[in-house]
């Protein structure tokens, strides 16, 4: 689904990605752990096209098609989800103008009808409740006065309303009290754990990934994937420290 | 007679397109007067017109008590102006919220003087400005606080975004105090649209005309929040967002 081929790439002329390669097939989810510094933020970046940020080598797939050659909002209609580590904040726009208008603009690229007025608002209604999220937030302009946890919460939202192929989730467990991480996990498996769905977490801890259950663990270090196994490799990272699993 | 045709020395038509304005300063040379008695509630639209200039001089008494909110979008495609001469009495209120959208070689501008001359007036100004290609949109507002008129108090909100390196905004909040006891405060920014919030905006499907539009309407929009009048809000809303579809 998500091919990653000896993918390199620069911020501001410094290499960050130095030869990433990695498939995820439909169906599964991966996580990616590492240090800070190591590279996967960027790599979430890239993979959703964030300007700024340079391919210098390699490239990627996204069923199929190059998804490095589309524009941001390509690869959304496309059904590539990317959920922010720092969500952006954006006054005098309502998450429900917001949402709608993103949604509708997918649809109509994919040659679908737009949902309307009265069928979106249900559907963001159903979304913001099976995250226990209050509907009424939604009214509000797009992250501003959230919380940490509530920003989060409201990404794992607007992931249930796109309905994406393929989420990439950049460190969305951070900043999360219990009670939302767990949220946040069963959001994460009901959203995204189908047959032709896939998934990849950017995380630092363990524990979101003991809701669940990635199918492969990497390990990204200096640009690179230098480790891959099942969840039992996160839990030894959890005991050890990236600098004693690297040696 | 008509009043004298107005120079750039004086402040108030610093930024103006005199030449603009000249063919047409015989219909504009009186300002308009309006009083609103004490204790009325005054409110109105101010929406553009098909006009290449369109001017607007309005001198407003308000008698204490009063209360009065304009909401104007200033958008003409030469030369637009919204002169306001506002005069306060004791315990009365004045709101404005105007936006300016530019494009083009157009000029606009809001040009207030707001003069405190009783106890206890309050003065709202909210001023936004979105403005592209060589455009040039100003605000220019001018607070005044009469010797006595105590517990004024008075604020001035003015932001701009430019879309382009030749728009040029003008914002020149000022104030003038004779009285000890007041509260008056000014802002003023100019920016431009914030990449993080339009790759967000993408990033979500929205395309890269979409995303800007829609931070611009976020930028202008929430000026008419406060109109009760809901055929009004639509015209306005309708008609600053046709607007900004020209600047995006």
């Amino acid at each position: 689904m998500l091919e990653i081929t000896n993918l390199h790439a620069t911020v501001a002329d410094k290499p960050i990605l130095n030869g990433v390669t990695l498939d995820v097939p439909a169906g599964e989810v991966h996580a990616i752990m590492g240090p800070n510094g190591s590279g996967k933020s960027t790599l979430a970046y890239v993979l959703a096209g964030r300007p700024g940020y340079a391919v210098s080598e390699g490239g990627t797939t996204f069923d199929g098609r190059d998804l490095l050659a589309m524009a941001p909002h390509e690869r959304a209609a496309a059904g590539l989800f990317l959920g922010f580590q720092y969500p952006v904040e954006i006054p005098g726009v309502s998450y429900l103008q917001f949402l709608r208008e993103s949604l509708n603009s997918q649809r109509r690229s994919r040659g679908e009808d737009e949902l309307s007025a009265g069928d979106f608002i249900k559907l963001a209604r159903e979304q913001a409740k099976l995250l226990g999220m209050d509907a009424e937030m939604l009214k509000r302009p797009v992250n501003v006065g959230f919380s940490g946890g509530e920003k989060k919460r409201a990404e794992m939202v607007q992931m249930g309303i796109l309905a994406p192929k393929f989420a990439l989730l950049d460190e969305t467990d951070s900043g999360l009290d219990i009670d939302a991480l767990k949220a946040v996990g069963e959001g994460i498996n009901r959203i995204m754990r189908a047959p032709d769905k896939g998934g990849l977490l950017i995380t630092h801890y363990e524990r979101l990934l003991e809701y669940v259950r990635p199918d492969r663990v990497h390990v990204l270090q200096a640009g690179r994937i230098t480790r891959s196994g099942d969840i039992d490799l996160a839990r030894e990272l959890e005991n050890t420290g990236y600098a004693e699993a690297a040696a | 007679m008509a009043a004298p045709f107005p120079t750039r020395k004086q402040e108030e038509w610093r930024y103006a397109d005199l030449d603009a304005l000249r063919p047409v300063w015989e219909q504009f040379a009186e300002p308009r007067t309006l009083t609103i008695g004490a204790g009325e509630s005054f409110e109105d639209v101010w929406l553009p017109t098909a006009d290449d200039v369109h001017v607007r001089r309005v001198q407003i008494a308000l008698e204490p008590g009063a209360k009065t909110r304009l909401f104007v979008l200033n958008t003409a495609p030469v030369y637009g102006r919204i002169e306001l001469d506002v005069s306060l009495d004791e315990g009365s209120e004045f709101d404005l919220f105007g936006a300016n959208i530019g494009t083009g070689l157009s000029t606009n501008e809001i040009v207030t003087v707001v003069k405190h001359i009783g106890v206890g007036g309050r003065s709202r100004q909210t001023i936004r400005s979105v403005l592209n290609g060589k455009a040039t949109g100003s605000y220019l507002g001018r607070v005044e606080v009469a010797r006595g008129a105590q517990q004024t108090d008075a604020d001035q909100s003015v932001k701009a975004m430019l879309l382009d390196r030749g728009a040029t905004a003008n914002c020149k909040p000022e104030l003038e105090i004779f009285a000890d006891d007041v509260k008056c405060a000014h802002g003023a920014t100019v920016g431009e649209l914030d990449a993080m919030q339009l790759f967000y905006a993408e990033s979500r499907g929205l395309d890269p005309v979409s995303a800007r539009a829609l931070l611009l309407e976020g930028f202008v929009m929430g000026l008419w929040d406060g109109i009760e009048n809901a055929a009004q809000h639509e015209s306005i809303a309708t008609a600053a967002k046709d607007a900004l579809r020209r600047v995006v």
